[in-house]
Order: structure tokens, then C-alpha cells, then sequence
């Protein structure tokens, strides 16, 4: 096949396809990479999953959607909507405050919806995990609004609950 | 670090080196991991990236002594520094172009890379040459149980490590092979092989190139799934696999070579005394030559080259590398020429030693 040009544009083919016509006669196609995309006879093989992520949930968000469109997560302010349209989440929690949108998208993406491998030494609760997320949040507001008293204290806090999980 | 001092040298990934390095350029393993009770690097404040920064750096410098480290502040980079990594691999393009405090530590042999507030925090990652993938992961195993005597992941026990885009969430793995496949383009078998992997859940990219167009025959092939499967289970699936592709490929250039020995013989030929003699080269020409004379140097029919030179040429062609050696800014024609110069100077010094 070697020195064989893409019929549409001359650079070498590397899709080859044999078409058989009704009356039996065969009918040789030579096409490049991107003529053949062109003509929709090969899929595009990069994959752009910001894309294939928005395609998905909206495909499967279906009727709870109204619903998971009003969350908002208190710890990051991600709203699933903006989620929807970015393809990435905000903050850890938010596998959990949007579990039922996520769980017919990660079955889509990996025909799993749980974990199995490696787990870290050192794990902890979810409960503590938001606590320290939502400490910081409230923590940035604060420094946002100038009110250095109250930062410091949430600081304090912070620190405090990060050293006892 | 000094980028300058890189500019002659080669990663340990190009050396051409390792099982299979007629077919595999190299193996890839990557691990994303983010830090518990911050947001992610998207929603983070300038303030949180910074903290992020601090954290997985002051990490890094205890490593220093163990995997011999080096940190480098990509956000104090020039773009053109930046790049520059891009091409040798130890960081993604969207780290390069990326927002904040964010930063790469890399060891000497260039085998190691931790990306800092990529899209997650931390993207470890570690390149081998040739198909080494279980040495790679037990290397990034190894680093990632290091990192983590050091901090706290974001971990839950339904869904694993947790990332910031659900396509890589539970193991957090990515792992990859390069492969140089010009035999398969050759025949036109390539299409299928991509078929045939799709179905597998395996992820195919090309290399170089705009887009979908993978100029130079390299194609790149990943597990897609990360939840759901141990690490095991995606590095068995691929060793399954690449090695039939190994074969597949030799069978093809071994086939090209029975039936159209004078027609390969020639094409290579000729790539080789355009590389020798041009006098303008763009990327893309020069990406093509350069993969007809890798093809030739692993069947036999070019003297005085070795795969490691030519997979170093493929790196110092490339635009960022390009204006380092030449020491300036180029663009347009001048990069061309510089490109076609420096090509012949390489090839005329390895011939005459």
C-alpha cells in the first residue's frame, strides 16, 4: 500500500477501504486521516473529554435534573450546572453532594461506580474532611471581607482541626 | 535547576534503550493526586494555590535526598522555557500555559516529574525508555507512598483518589506506550489496530501533528478506565496487548521488506539525504524523515546511526529546543533554516566519528 495518496488531497492514505457496490463490481477508497474524518468514515481517535463529560451528563442527568441544577456546594461554591458545562469538579466533597448526577456518568466513562486498588496509609472521614474544606472557605471569606479578627480565629481553628483528624 | 544545561543532554526515555525499543519509544506512568480540604486547582484562590504550592514543595525538598529531586517555578518561567519542558515531556502543555503559583520537580534523568497545581494538585509521573511499564509503576508507587508520609490525599472509599475530572478518579493512573508504528501504516493495517483497541477501552493518540494527524507514525495508547480496576488490572490489560502490537508491527515491516525491499530502501534513502543536505526544513518534513530513518536504522538499512540519536534528533528539532541551542528567538523561514543547519551539522559529525 506503500505511495498510495489520499484521492481528495494527495497526502498519503492511510484509511483503505474496499466498498462493494450492489451489482458486485468492488470500489477502492484511499484517503488520509482527516479526509476520511471529513467524510465521517472514521471517528476522530483523540479524545477530548471535557467534551465526551458534557455530552454524557446531559444525556444522563434526565429527570433529577432540576434538582441537582439547584445544588451549589457550600465548601467550593461549584454549582453542578457549571460543572456540566466545564466537565471538572470543584472540590472533593462534591463527588459526594452530586453522587447521583456523577453515578450514571462514571458508569458510562469506566463501567464501574467503585473504587478497587490502591488505597492511601493515612484516610479519613468524610465528616473531617469537610469540616477542614468548609474552615478554609470561610476562612478565604473573611480575608476577602478584610475582617482579619475573625480570620485569624478560623485560622486557629483550622489549624487546629487539620492536626486531629 | 539551569534548563540551559539540559539543552545537549537526553532524558533517560529517549536513550532508544529497554525491551522492545524497535517499536516501543517509551513507557509512561502518571498518578493524580490532590491534597484533602482544598479545593480543586480550578477553584482554588490565589491564596489556596500558593498554600497548595507551599505544601507539595516543602514535600518535595524532604524527598530531595531519596529521588533526587529538583523543583522549578513554572510560573517565574519564560514562555520559551516553558515549552521547552512541554517537549521533553515533564510537563503537560495545560501546565504550561496554566494560571499561579504552580511548579515541576524533576530528577536528573529526567525519569521523574511532579507536576504542582495542575489540574490536580499533584500529577506524578515517571517516563521509561523502551516497554518498561511495571518498572514504572513501582517507581510511581514507590514516590507516590513517599509523597503521601507527607500530606493527606483527597481519598474517599467509594471512589478512590479523588480528581478533579471524574475520567480519572479511583486509581488516578494513566499509563501509556509510545510506539513507533510505520510499518502498520505502511500496509494499512493501522486503522484496524485502532479499532480493535477502542474496543479494548484503550485510548489512542497520535504523537506530533495538529490535531487527529499523527506525522512521524508514533501513536500513543492508554487505558481509558481508572475506576473500577486496580492498577493491576490496568497494567495486565496493557501487557496483554502491546506486545501483540510489538509483533504485529515486525511482521508488517518484515513483510515491507520481503515484497518492496528496493521501494522502502529507497523512501529511507532519500530521507536520509534530505536530512543530510536540505537547506530549509519545517517541523512536520523533518518529523517524517526523521521517522522513515528511525524505521531504517531498526531493519538494518542505515549505517552509522543508532535509534538514540535519532530519538534525540526528534526532541531537538522541535521549535523550543531549536531557539536554545541557537541562543535566540527565531520564527518563519529562520527557524527553518536554523532547523535544515543544525540537521546537517548533527548528521555530518556523527558520520565522520
Amino acid at each position: 500500500m506503500d505511495g498510495i495518496q489520499c484521492q481528495s488531497c494527495a497526502k498519503p492514505a492511510t484509511i483503505h477501504l474496499t466498498e462493494i457496490e450492489p451489482d458486485g463490481t468492488r470500489k477502492e477508497i484511499h484517503l488520509c486521516q482527516a479526509c476520511a474524518e471529513d467524510r465521517h468514515l472514521v471517528s476522530k481517535q483523540e479524545l477530548h473529554l471535557p467534551a465526551i463529560v458534557h455530552a454524557l451528563l446531559g444525556a444522563h442527568v434526565g429527570r433529577a435534573a432540576e434538582e441537582l441544577a439547584r445544588l451549589r456546594c457550600p465548601a467550593c461554591g461549584i454549582k453542578f450546572m457549571e460543572f456540566r458545562t466545564a466537565g471538572r469538579l470543584g472540590c472533593p466533597l462534591d463527588y459526594d453532594l452530586f453522587r447521583q448526577g456523577l453515578l450514571p456518568l462514571l458508569d458510562k466513562l469506566h463501567r464501574h461506580v467503585a473504587h478497587r486498588g490502591k488505597r492511601p496509609h493515612k484516610r479519613h472521614s468524610l465528616q473531617w474532611q469537610r469540616e477542614v474544606l468548609e474552615l478554609r472557605t470561610q476562612l478565604r471569606r473573611a480575608v476577602e471581607q478584610e475582617d482579619y479578627e475573625r480570620a485569624a480565629r478560623l485560622r486557629d481553628q483550622l489549624r487546629a482541626r487539620e492536626k486531629h483528624p | 535547576m539551569n534548563l540551559d544545561s539540559l539543552v545537549h543532554s537526553t532524558g533517560e526515555w529517549l536513550k532508544g534503550a529497554g525491551p522492545d525499543a524497535d517499536v516501543v519509544v517509551s513507557s509512561r506512568i502518571r498518578l493524580a493526586r490532590n491534597l484533602a480540604g482544598f479545593p480543586f486547582t480550578s477553584r482554588a484562590s490565589p491564596a489556596q494555590k500558593a498554600e497548595v504550592e507551599s505544601i507539595l514543595r516543602d514535600t518535595v525538598g524532604r524527598l530531595r535526598d531519596s529521588a533526587g529531586l529538583q523543583y522549578i517555578a513554572v510560573h517565574a518561567l519564560e514562555p520559551l522555557d516553558c515549552q521547552f519542558l512541554v517537549e521533553r515531556q515533564l510537563i503537560s502543555r495545560e501546565h504550561a500555559q496554566g494560571r499561579g503559583p504552580r511548579g515541576v520537580a524533576i530528577d536528573a534523568d529526567e525519569r521523574q516529574s511532579l507536576m504542582i497545581n495542575e489540574e490536580d494538585h499533584l500529577r506524578l509521573q515517571i517516563l521509561r525508555s523502551g516497554l518498561c511499564l511495571e518498572e514504572a509503576w513501582n517507581d510511581a508507587d514507590h514516590l507516590d507512598d513517599l509523597v503521601e508520609q507527607h500530606v493527606t490525599y483527597a481519598f474517599s472509599e467509594e471512589f478512590g483518589y479523588l480528581t478533579a475530572c471524574p475520567t480519572n478518579v479511583g486509581t488516578g493512573l494513566r499509563a501509556s506506550v509510545m510506539m513507533h508504528l510505520p510499518g502498520l501504516v505502511m500496509v494499512g493495517q493501522i486503522d484496524k489496530v485502532f479499532r480493535a483497541l477502542q474496543k479494548l477501552n484503550l485510548t489512542v493518540r497520535g504523537l506530533y501533528g495538529e490535531g487527529t494527524r499523527a506525522s512521524g507514525d508514533f501513536y500513543q495508547i492508554s487505558n481509558q478506565v481508572t475506576l473500577g480496576k486496580s492498577e493491576d488490572d490496568i497494567l495486565r490489560e496493557l501487557r496483554a496487548v502491546i506486545p501483540e502490537i510489538v509483533q504485529y508491527e515486525r511482521s508488517a515491516r518484515t513483510a515491507i521488506l520481503e515484497q518492496k525491499r528496493d521501494h522502502l530502501h529507497d523512501r529511507i534513502a532519500r530521507a536520509v539525504g534530505t536530512l543530510r543536505s536540505a537547506r530549509m526544513m519545517t517541523s512536520e518534513e523533518t518529523i517524517e524523515y526523521l521517522s522513515a530513518v528511525r524505521l531504517g536504522v531498526c531493519l538494518g538499512l542505515v549505517e552509522g546511526l543508532t535509534i538514540q540519536t535519532v530519538n534525540q534528533l526528534f526532541l531537538t528539532v522541535q521549535p523550543a529546543h531549536l531557539q536554545k541551542i541557537h541562543g535566540r528567538a527565531l520564527d518563519g523561514d529562520d527557524r527553518n533554516i536554523v532547523r535544515a543547519n543544525y540537521l546537517r551539522a548533527r548528521l555530518s559529525e556523527i558520520s565522520n566519528n
